[in-house]
């Protein structure tokens, strides 16, 4: 799960980073009486989940209040685009409003869990506020990293190595120390997947701020924090896979037009890909799980339809221990109901296959079954075109 | 012959009494391998499916000489469940338990270095070595016995090119999932050593996704390690940059993981490397 800048901001000082004064408002009306507490004037910056907000003009400085209120409204409701949003951008519904600070240096802080080695990984990079991922494949040697020891948090000696490493001035590795800490801790304590700042920055004053921030939570530990659930905004999430996560689905949108349901993630992706292969283009990827119940089969098929785009449906159903049978009649049950008009194409493996088919043929619906994969995409692509 | 487990192998269940684990445990049993008994906190003395039910895995090895054991355990107790497993000198560990926290893994991964115990998954079907022992919740009818050993990061995915070897009349030595997990315990690199080491597998086939860097690290140790075929998958190929597909690990992220990069790598290293997964079964055919 994703947070907004001002939210992720809103934990890290909870657990000791230093971050500039801010407010989040909604209106511009909110915006301007929020800038009267700001004498420097503000930064308004646009909080939506994409990165690359300053190039799409969704961060902007205003020097009083009017100029907040003017930035604000023009901002607010605006659609955003950025090259993480894609070309029909985000609406925005909110800002942040800061402090303005003078900024010396910026600099890179970030965690991820690194694979290889099974545990968290702290990089700091001297070279902040830019693509970072860019920077790694310029110059990899550049990103200075220290592996996390689960439970033990970044040592200090770490983040003095790190912070030294980044040539910061001797008077301010200690207070980038601290923050560098505290970001561990905070990563650990929120069971992050990621959490980034950057820039990290130096003021000409010799303070340091996380001006920019980003957690994503992981979703498997989310039942262990109620809290930050209360933080998910789904403004930001396509409402069909909204819809889909509320019946346990694993739906993401795509822009084909071959609707897809499939049981099992890798199963599902190689599905998406045949269809490719096959000339076709898939509308959504959509994994049914393995113990899919007809009340499930009946809601995926209905968000699957609920995209416009779809022209034809192929269901991959690799049953093994779930049966066709029972499958084929929640298939059957659902088609019906929600009398769906395109074709649908059916590959369906495992425990009582024969049965399962005739049930598909004998329903009197627009079924076409199909001999294992490759049939099953040729067919459905044809059949989408 | 076969990897990490066989005949022999005697397998507790954890987490015993919980229904998929009720359910995939009489299913192992009628495939024949030997569940000796189970593991539940605050059951023990009691039987389940004839067979007796154990308040710590400690207890459980004692009472049956169990040296492997399978996890159902729900995923915010199941790490634990693993350590436990581990500290109590198990040779083999299978979690099936999908949606552990990735930070409890980090704990657990930490815990089982230095210690004998492999782990397989999380999140994963297990493994079957066929004809002789299934540990996990793979339908095992699909499966024949045979010289091919596969090893793959899905579950249906990898029943689909088991499928399609047991169609053209090609077995399988050892079938393992490795898990879609962001963290696992067993990697290719494992997966494949073993089976390269094995005598009686004469091909591996090799089934990545999106997602992290293990497919090209398994293909920098097939370069220069392996010599037996070995015929490989990537799905994926068409999954957009930033999503989580499905599995907590099948997420394209800071411009790596992408399916076409592991392509590239396996082909270079000389794995044979299909393009759609309907081919599976015919390339391991044509190198055999």
């Amino acid at each position: 799960m994703r947070v907004h800048e001002y939210q992720a901001k809103g934990i890290l000082a909870g657990y000791g980073v230093p971050v500039p004064r801010g407010e989040v408002v909604y209106t511009p009306e909110e915006a301007e009486a929020a800038a009267r507490k700001f004498e420097n004037g503000v930064v308004v910056k646009a909080q939506v989940h994409a990165g690359g907000r300053g190039k799409g003009g969704g961060v902007k400085l205003a020097k009083d209040a009017q100029e907040a209120f003017a930035v604000a409204k023009k901002m607010l409701g605006m659609k955003l685009v950025t090259h993480q949003t894609g070309p029909e951008g985000r609406t925005v519904h909110r800002v942040l409003l800061e402090e303005a600070l003078p900024i010396d240096r910026e600099l890179y802080l970030g965690i991820v869990l690194d694979r290889s080695i099974g545990k968290p990984v702290f990089m700091a990079c001297a070279e902040g506020g830019v693509d970072i991922e860019e920077v790694a494949s310029r110059s990899p040697g550049s990103i200075l990293k220290e592996a996390i020891e689960p439970g033990q948090g970044l040592n200090p000696f770490q983040a003095r190595k790190l912070a030294f490493g980044m040539g910061l001035p001797p008077a301010a590795v200690g207070a980038a120390s601290k923050a560098m800490i505290a970001l561990a801790r905070a990563y650990e304590s929120v069971d992050a997947s990621l959490a980034e700042i950057n820039p990290f920055i130096l003021t000409t004053d010799g303070r340091v701020f996380a001006l920019d921030a980003k957690i994503s939570l992981d979703d498997n530990a989310l039942y262990r924090h109620k809290d930050l659930l209360e933080l998910r905004d789904l403004n930001e999430e396509d409402p069909l896979e909204v819809d889909a996560s509320r019946f346990g689905l694993n739906y993401i949108k795509l822009d084909g037009n071959v609707g897809c349901m499939v049981n099992g993630a890798g199963l599902a992706m190689a599905t998406m890909d045949i269809i490719k292969y096959a000339g076709g283009n898939p509308a959504n990827f959509l994994d049914v799980g393995g113990g899919a119940s007809a009340e499930q089969i009946q809601n995926a098929f209905r968000i699957l339809i609920s995209d416009k785009n779809v022209r034809a449906v192929l269901i991959n159903i690799f049953g093994g221990i779930l049966r066709c049978d029972v499958l084929a009649t929640g298939v059957v049950a659902a088609a019906k109901e929600l009398q769906i008009g395109v074709p649908i194409v059916v590959r369906m493996e495992g425990t009582n296959v024969e049965e399962g088919r005739r049930i598909l043929q004998e329903s009197g619906l627009n079924f076409t079954v199909a001999e294992g994969m490759r049939d099953a995409a040729e067919k459905v692509v044809r059949l989408a075109q | 012959m076969s990897i990490l487990a066989n005949e022999d192998t005697r397998v507790l269940v954890q987490g015993f009494t919980g229904r998929e684990a009720t359910f995939h445990a009489e299913q192992c049993l009628a495939y024949g391998t030997r569940i000796v008994g189970g593991v539940v906190p605050g059951k023990g003395g009691t039987s389940h499916l004839g067979l007796p039910v154990f308040n710590t895995v400690q207890e459980a090895v004692s009472g049956t000489g169990a040296n492997a054991s399978v996890i159902f355990v729900p995923p915010a107790f199941a790490a634990d469940a693993i350590m436990e497993a581990a500290d109590s000198g198990l040779e083999l560990v299978v979690a099936i338990t999908e949606g552990i926290p990735a930070l409890d893994m980090a704990k657990a991964w930490s815990f089982l270095r230095g210690r004998r115990t492999r782990l397989i998954g999380p999140n994963c079907p297990g493994l079957i070595s066929p004809g002789k022992c299934k540990i996990g919740i793979m339908p095992g009818h699909i499966h024949r016995a045979g010289r091919v050993g596969v090893v793959s990061r899905s579950g249906t995915l990898t029943y689909e090119a088991v499928d399609q070897l047991t169609r053209l009349g090609i077995g399988q030595s050892t079938c393992i999932g490795i898990g879609g997990d962001p963290i696992v315990g067993t990697n290719f690199i494992d997966a494949i050593g073993l089976f390269n080491e094995d005598r009686e597998t004469d091909a591996i086939v090799m089934i990545g996704e999106i997602g992290g860097t293990a497919e090209e690290a398994a293909a920098a140790f097939v370069r220069d390690n392996v010599r037996k075929p070995v015929i490989g998958f990537v799905a994926g190929q068409t999954a957009p940059p930033g999503r989580r597909m499905g599995h907590a690990g099948a997420i394209i992220s800071g411009g790596s993981g992408k399916a076409e990069d592991k392509m590239r790598a396996m082909r270079e290293a000389g794995i044979t490397v299909c393009l759609s997964p309907a081919e599976i079964g015919e390339r391991v055919k044509e190198r055999l």
